[in-house]
Protein backbone atom coordinates (compact mmCIF):
# COMPACT_ATOMS: atom_id res chain seq x y z
CA UNK A 1 0.00 0.00 0.00
CA UNK A 2 1.46 2.99 -1.22
CA UNK A 3 -0.66 5.38 1.20
CA UNK A 4 0.68 3.72 4.28
CA UNK A 5 4.22 3.66 3.20
CA UNK A 6 3.93 7.64 3.09
CA UNK A 7 2.95 6.86 6.20
CA UNK A 8 5.38 5.51 8.02
CA UNK A 9 7.86 7.82 6.16
CA UNK A 10 6.09 10.84 7.35
CA UNK A 11 6.16 9.60 11.12
CA UNK A 12 10.21 8.60 10.66
CA UNK A 13 10.94 11.82 9.46
CA UNK A 14 8.71 13.72 12.14
CA UNK A 15 10.51 10.85 14.86
CA UNK A 16 13.93 12.21 13.74
CA UNK A 17 13.42 16.07 13.40
CA UNK A 18 11.45 16.82 15.99
CA UNK A 19 14.30 15.97 18.63
CA UNK A 20 17.23 17.14 16.35
CA UNK A 21 14.65 20.77 17.17
CA UNK A 22 14.45 19.78 20.73
CA UNK A 23 18.18 19.55 21.02
CA UNK A 24 18.59 22.65 19.03
CA UNK A 25 16.35 24.53 20.80
CA UNK A 26 17.45 26.02 24.20
CA UNK A 27 14.88 24.61 26.39
CA UNK A 28 14.66 25.85 29.84
CA UNK A 29 15.73 23.60 32.54
CA UNK A 30 12.65 22.26 34.10
CA UNK A 31 10.88 21.69 31.26
CA UNK A 32 13.44 19.89 28.80
CA UNK A 33 13.94 17.67 31.83
CA UNK A 34 10.32 16.81 32.11
CA UNK A 35 9.82 16.23 28.62
CA UNK A 36 12.90 13.76 28.74
CA UNK A 37 11.25 12.06 31.37
CA UNK A 38 8.07 11.69 29.99
CA UNK A 39 9.44 10.53 26.85
CA UNK A 40 11.45 7.57 28.43
CA UNK A 41 8.83 6.78 31.06
CA UNK A 42 6.26 6.54 27.68
CA UNK A 43 8.71 4.54 25.90
CA UNK A 44 9.12 1.98 28.70
CA UNK A 45 5.37 1.50 28.90
CA UNK A 46 4.79 0.89 25.49
CA UNK A 47 7.65 -1.67 25.99
CA UNK A 48 5.80 -3.43 27.75
CA UNK A 49 2.48 -3.37 26.26
CA UNK A 50 4.45 -4.72 23.42
CA UNK A 51 5.79 -7.33 25.21
CA UNK A 52 2.63 -8.27 26.77
CA UNK A 53 0.07 -8.00 23.12
CA UNK A 54 3.42 -9.09 20.97
CA UNK A 55 -0.03 -9.46 17.92
CA UNK A 56 -0.18 -5.67 18.58
CA UNK A 57 2.91 -4.66 17.20
CA UNK A 58 2.19 -6.72 14.14
CA UNK A 59 -1.51 -4.89 13.77
CA UNK A 60 -0.11 -1.47 14.26
CA UNK A 61 2.88 -2.18 12.01
CA UNK A 62 0.64 -3.13 8.79
CA UNK A 63 -1.81 -0.23 9.65
CA UNK A 64 1.21 1.81 8.99
CA UNK A 65 2.41 -0.09 6.16
CA UNK A 66 5.51 -1.59 7.57
CA UNK A 67 4.95 -5.06 7.49
CA UNK A 68 6.38 -6.44 10.27
CA UNK A 69 5.63 -5.82 14.00
CA UNK A 70 9.64 -6.39 14.18
CA UNK A 71 10.46 -3.35 11.68
CA UNK A 72 8.42 -0.85 13.46
CA UNK A 73 10.50 -1.78 16.66
CA UNK A 74 13.75 -1.30 14.78
CA UNK A 75 12.17 2.13 13.32
CA UNK A 76 11.46 3.13 16.89
CA UNK A 77 14.40 2.17 18.14
CA UNK A 78 16.01 3.93 15.89
CA UNK A 79 14.61 7.12 16.67
CA UNK A 80 15.65 6.80 20.38
CA UNK A 81 18.96 5.78 19.23
CA UNK A 82 19.74 8.38 17.33
CA UNK A 83 18.04 11.55 19.46
CA UNK A 84 19.71 9.83 22.71
CA UNK A 85 23.46 10.73 20.53
CA UNK A 86 22.39 13.76 19.82
CA UNK A 87 21.30 14.74 23.54
CA UNK A 88 24.00 12.95 24.78
CA UNK A 89 26.75 14.89 23.02
CA UNK A 90 25.50 18.39 23.22
CA UNK A 91 25.39 17.82 26.99
CA UNK A 92 29.22 15.99 26.56
CA UNK A 93 29.83 19.40 25.07
CA UNK A 94 28.65 21.31 27.53
CA UNK A 95 30.62 19.40 30.39
CA UNK A 96 33.49 20.31 28.78
CA UNK A 97 33.33 23.89 27.87
CA UNK A 98 32.60 23.76 31.88
CA UNK A 99 35.47 21.53 33.14
CA UNK A 100 37.64 23.92 30.87
CA UNK A 101 36.40 27.07 32.45
CA UNK A 102 36.84 25.19 35.76
CA UNK A 103 40.65 24.35 34.80
CA UNK A 104 41.27 27.33 34.21
CA UNK A 105 39.96 29.36 36.49
CA UNK A 106 42.19 26.86 38.68
CA UNK A 107 45.33 27.25 36.86
CA UNK A 108 45.35 30.68 37.43
CA UNK A 109 43.94 30.98 40.68
CA UNK A 110 47.18 28.51 41.42
CA UNK A 111 49.92 30.31 39.48
CA UNK A 112 51.95 33.39 40.94
CA UNK A 113 50.32 36.42 39.69
CA UNK A 114 52.11 38.06 36.55
CA UNK A 115 55.02 39.88 37.90
CA UNK A 116 56.08 41.32 34.44
CA UNK A 117 60.53 42.19 34.23
CA UNK A 118 61.27 45.88 34.07
CA UNK A 119 64.27 45.76 31.23
CA UNK A 120 67.31 47.63 32.62
CA UNK A 121 68.19 50.09 30.16
CA UNK B 1 67.25 44.55 19.58
CA UNK B 2 63.37 44.65 21.04
CA UNK B 3 62.82 48.67 22.45
CA UNK B 4 62.27 48.83 26.18
CA UNK B 5 58.42 49.44 25.70
CA UNK B 6 58.25 46.11 23.29
CA UNK B 7 60.35 44.18 25.75
CA UNK B 8 58.38 45.51 28.49
CA UNK B 9 54.47 45.92 27.13
CA UNK B 10 54.47 42.06 25.62
CA UNK B 11 53.56 38.86 27.18
CA UNK B 12 54.57 35.08 25.24
CA UNK B 13 52.09 32.60 26.06
CA UNK B 14 53.42 29.57 25.46
CA UNK B 15 50.69 26.19 25.25
CA UNK B 16 53.60 23.59 27.19
CA UNK B 17 52.77 19.98 26.94
CA UNK B 18 55.37 17.25 26.86
CA UNK B 19 58.49 19.47 25.87
CA UNK B 20 60.56 18.47 28.29
CA UNK B 21 63.89 18.04 26.18
CA UNK B 22 63.53 21.57 24.37
CA UNK B 23 61.23 23.98 26.61
CA UNK B 24 64.43 25.47 28.81
CA UNK B 25 66.31 26.46 26.05
CA UNK B 26 63.47 28.05 24.01
CA UNK B 27 62.42 29.99 27.10
CA UNK B 28 65.64 31.31 27.57
CA UNK B 29 66.22 32.08 24.42
CA UNK B 30 62.75 33.85 23.82
CA UNK B 31 63.68 35.57 27.27
CA UNK B 32 66.58 37.44 25.88
CA UNK B 33 64.29 39.31 23.18
CA UNK B 34 60.90 38.76 25.39
CA UNK B 35 61.62 38.79 29.40
CA UNK B 36 57.83 38.01 29.87
CA UNK B 37 57.22 34.43 29.07
CA UNK B 38 53.78 32.23 30.25
CA UNK B 39 54.12 28.67 29.68
CA UNK B 40 50.64 26.81 30.22
CA UNK B 41 51.48 23.34 31.07
CA UNK B 42 48.77 21.41 29.55
CA UNK B 43 49.10 18.70 32.04
CA UNK B 44 52.48 16.90 31.19
CA UNK B 45 53.88 14.33 31.95
CA UNK B 46 57.21 14.92 31.88
CA UNK B 47 59.47 17.39 33.42
CA UNK B 48 58.13 20.16 31.53
CA UNK B 49 57.19 22.67 33.93
CA UNK B 50 60.49 22.26 35.30
CA UNK B 51 62.41 23.31 32.67
CA UNK B 52 60.48 25.74 32.09
CA UNK B 53 60.45 27.32 34.93
CA UNK B 54 64.61 26.63 34.81
CA UNK B 55 64.20 28.66 31.59
CA UNK B 56 62.70 31.69 33.44
CA UNK B 57 59.46 31.48 32.66
CA UNK B 58 55.78 31.93 34.33
CA UNK B 59 54.18 28.68 34.57
CA UNK B 60 50.32 28.29 34.80
CA UNK B 61 49.24 24.49 35.04
CA UNK B 62 45.66 22.87 33.86
CA UNK B 63 45.81 20.25 36.28
CA UNK B 64 44.26 18.02 33.16
CA UNK B 65 45.30 17.98 29.43
CA UNK B 66 42.37 20.02 27.80
CA UNK B 67 44.36 20.82 24.05
CA UNK B 68 46.79 23.96 22.77
CA UNK B 69 43.78 25.89 22.01
CA UNK B 70 42.11 25.59 26.01
CA UNK B 71 45.97 26.47 27.39
CA UNK B 72 46.55 29.17 24.89
CA UNK B 73 43.12 30.59 26.24
CA UNK B 74 44.71 30.09 29.99
CA UNK B 75 47.74 31.83 28.88
CA UNK B 76 46.08 34.65 27.51
CA UNK B 77 43.66 34.94 30.36
CA UNK B 78 46.81 35.60 32.35
CA UNK B 79 48.96 37.15 30.75
CA UNK B 80 45.93 39.98 30.58
CA UNK B 81 46.33 39.62 34.32
CA UNK B 82 48.99 42.29 33.96
CA UNK B 83 48.02 45.34 33.51
CA UNK B 84 51.08 46.57 31.86
CA UNK B 85 50.33 43.89 29.21
CA UNK B 86 49.95 45.67 25.96
CA UNK B 87 50.97 43.26 22.78
CA UNK B 88 50.13 39.25 23.88
CA UNK B 89 52.62 37.21 21.43
CA UNK B 90 51.35 32.94 21.04
CA UNK B 91 54.42 31.43 20.53
CA UNK B 92 55.31 27.17 20.28
CA UNK B 93 57.07 25.48 22.74
CA UNK B 94 59.14 23.12 20.63
CA UNK B 95 61.18 25.62 18.98
CA UNK B 96 59.94 26.08 15.62
CA UNK B 97 59.37 29.96 15.87
CA UNK B 98 62.14 32.49 15.91
CA UNK B 99 61.69 35.50 17.85
CA UNK B 100 62.80 38.00 14.96
CA UNK B 101 59.47 37.04 13.36
CA UNK B 102 58.12 37.49 16.61
CA UNK B 103 59.50 41.05 17.27
CA UNK B 104 58.75 42.15 13.59
CA UNK B 105 55.08 41.31 14.60
CA UNK B 106 54.76 43.12 17.49
CA UNK B 107 56.56 46.24 15.92
CA UNK B 108 53.85 46.45 13.31
CA UNK B 109 51.28 46.22 15.97
CA UNK B 110 53.37 49.21 17.68
CA UNK B 111 53.40 51.26 14.60
CA UNK B 112 50.25 50.71 12.59
CA UNK B 113 46.35 50.47 13.15
CA UNK B 114 46.27 46.67 13.24
CA UNK B 115 44.78 44.43 15.85
CA UNK B 116 46.25 41.10 15.29
CA UNK B 117 49.29 39.94 13.17
CA UNK B 118 49.39 36.17 11.94
CA UNK B 119 52.75 34.20 10.85
CA UNK B 120 52.37 33.25 7.51
CA UNK B 121 55.10 30.06 5.94
CA UNK B 122 53.81 30.79 2.33
CA UNK B 123 54.71 34.81 1.96
CA UNK B 124 58.43 33.41 0.75
CA UNK B 125 59.90 30.50 0.34
CA UNK B 126 61.94 30.41 3.55
CA UNK B 127 60.19 27.27 5.05
CA UNK B 128 59.91 24.14 3.38
CA UNK B 129 57.59 21.99 4.35
CA UNK B 130 57.02 18.29 2.85
CA UNK B 131 54.79 18.36 -0.04
CA UNK B 132 52.00 15.97 1.43
CA UNK B 133 52.10 18.95 4.31
CA UNK B 134 51.88 22.07 1.71
CA UNK B 135 48.59 20.40 0.15
CA UNK B 136 47.05 19.72 2.90
CA UNK B 137 47.69 23.15 4.47
CA UNK B 138 46.50 25.19 1.27
CA UNK B 139 43.44 22.61 0.98
CA UNK B 140 42.73 24.17 5.07
CA UNK B 141 43.82 27.61 3.26
CA UNK B 142 40.71 27.36 1.31
CA UNK B 143 38.09 25.64 3.45
CA UNK B 144 39.06 29.14 5.84
CA UNK B 145 38.16 31.42 3.03
CA UNK B 146 35.03 29.61 2.26
CA UNK B 147 33.70 28.99 5.85
CA UNK B 148 34.89 32.68 7.51
CA UNK B 149 35.76 34.75 4.27
CA UNK B 150 39.19 36.08 5.86
CA UNK B 151 41.73 35.46 3.14
CA UNK B 152 44.97 34.54 4.98
CA UNK B 153 47.85 32.36 3.01
CA UNK B 154 48.50 30.42 6.00
CA UNK B 155 45.84 28.18 8.15
CA UNK B 156 47.69 27.29 10.74
CA UNK B 157 50.35 29.08 11.96
CA UNK B 158 50.75 29.20 15.68
CA UNK B 159 52.62 32.38 15.33
CA UNK B 160 50.52 35.13 16.44
CA UNK B 161 50.59 38.64 17.59
CA UNK B 162 47.50 40.63 18.99
CA UNK B 163 47.01 43.78 21.16
CA UNK B 164 45.90 43.48 24.22
CA UNK B 165 42.25 44.75 23.47
CA UNK B 166 42.28 41.63 20.98
CA UNK B 167 43.21 39.49 23.39
CA UNK B 168 40.73 40.16 25.81
CA UNK B 169 38.09 40.03 22.95
CA UNK B 170 38.87 36.72 21.63
CA UNK B 171 37.26 34.06 23.17
CA UNK B 172 39.03 29.98 21.96
CA UNK B 173 36.65 27.54 23.12
CA UNK B 174 38.02 24.77 20.31
CA UNK B 175 39.64 23.02 22.88
CA UNK B 176 42.35 21.16 20.69
CA UNK B 177 43.13 21.53 17.33
CA UNK B 178 40.63 23.13 15.58
CA UNK B 179 41.13 26.81 17.69
CA UNK B 180 43.34 28.19 14.99
CA UNK B 181 40.47 27.97 12.28
CA UNK B 182 38.31 29.13 15.33
CA UNK B 183 40.47 32.29 15.64
CA UNK B 184 40.12 33.17 12.52
CA UNK B 185 36.26 32.76 11.98
CA UNK B 186 36.19 35.43 15.46
CA UNK B 187 38.85 37.91 12.82
CA UNK B 188 36.05 37.93 10.93
CA UNK B 189 32.98 38.20 13.72
CA UNK B 190 34.86 40.69 15.19
CA UNK B 191 35.87 42.53 12.79
CA UNK B 192 39.40 42.55 13.84
CA UNK B 193 42.22 44.43 11.27
CA UNK B 194 44.48 41.77 10.23
CA UNK B 195 48.04 41.63 8.55
CA UNK B 196 49.89 38.31 7.65
CA UNK B 197 53.75 38.75 8.39
CA UNK B 198 56.00 36.15 6.64
CA UNK B 199 57.39 34.17 9.24
CA UNK B 200 59.82 31.35 8.93
CA UNK B 201 59.42 28.12 10.52
CA UNK B 202 62.21 26.01 11.52
CA UNK B 203 61.64 21.84 11.20
CA UNK B 204 63.90 20.45 13.26
CA UNK B 205 64.42 17.00 13.82
CA UNK B 206 62.77 17.37 16.91
CA UNK B 207 59.67 19.36 15.55
CA UNK B 208 59.24 16.54 13.04
CA UNK B 209 59.03 13.71 15.50
CA UNK B 210 56.10 15.53 17.64
CA UNK B 211 54.57 17.50 15.46
CA UNK B 212 51.55 17.65 13.81
CA UNK B 213 50.60 14.34 12.08
CA UNK B 214 48.85 15.00 9.27
CA UNK B 215 45.67 12.90 10.87
CA UNK B 216 45.35 16.00 13.00
CA UNK B 217 43.72 17.93 9.51
CA UNK B 218 41.21 14.95 10.02
CA UNK B 219 40.58 15.62 13.67
CA UNK B 220 40.73 19.61 12.63
CA UNK B 221 38.08 18.96 10.40
CA UNK B 222 35.80 17.09 12.86
CA UNK B 223 36.53 19.50 15.20
CA UNK B 224 34.87 22.32 12.77
CA UNK B 225 32.06 20.19 11.42
CA UNK B 226 30.37 19.26 14.99
CA UNK B 227 31.22 21.85 17.18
Amino acid sequence: MDTGKILIQIILIIGLAVPAVIILLPTKGARGLAIRRLTMLGILLGGIVAVMFPSLTDAIARTLGVGRGADLVLYGFLIVFVSYTLSTSAHLRRVDRQISELTRELAVARAEPPTAVTPDR
Amino acid sequence: MATPEIARGTWLVVPLYNEGPVIRSVVEHARRTFPNVVCVDDGSSDDSVAEAKAGGAHVVRHAINLGQGAALQTGIRYALLDPGARWIVTFDADGQHRTEDALRMVERLAAEPLDIVIGSRFLDDRTKPGLLKRVVLRAAVIFQRITSGVRLTDAHNGLRAMTRETASRIRITQNRMAHASELVDQIASLELRFAEEPVHVIYTEYSRSKGQSLWNSVNILSELLFK
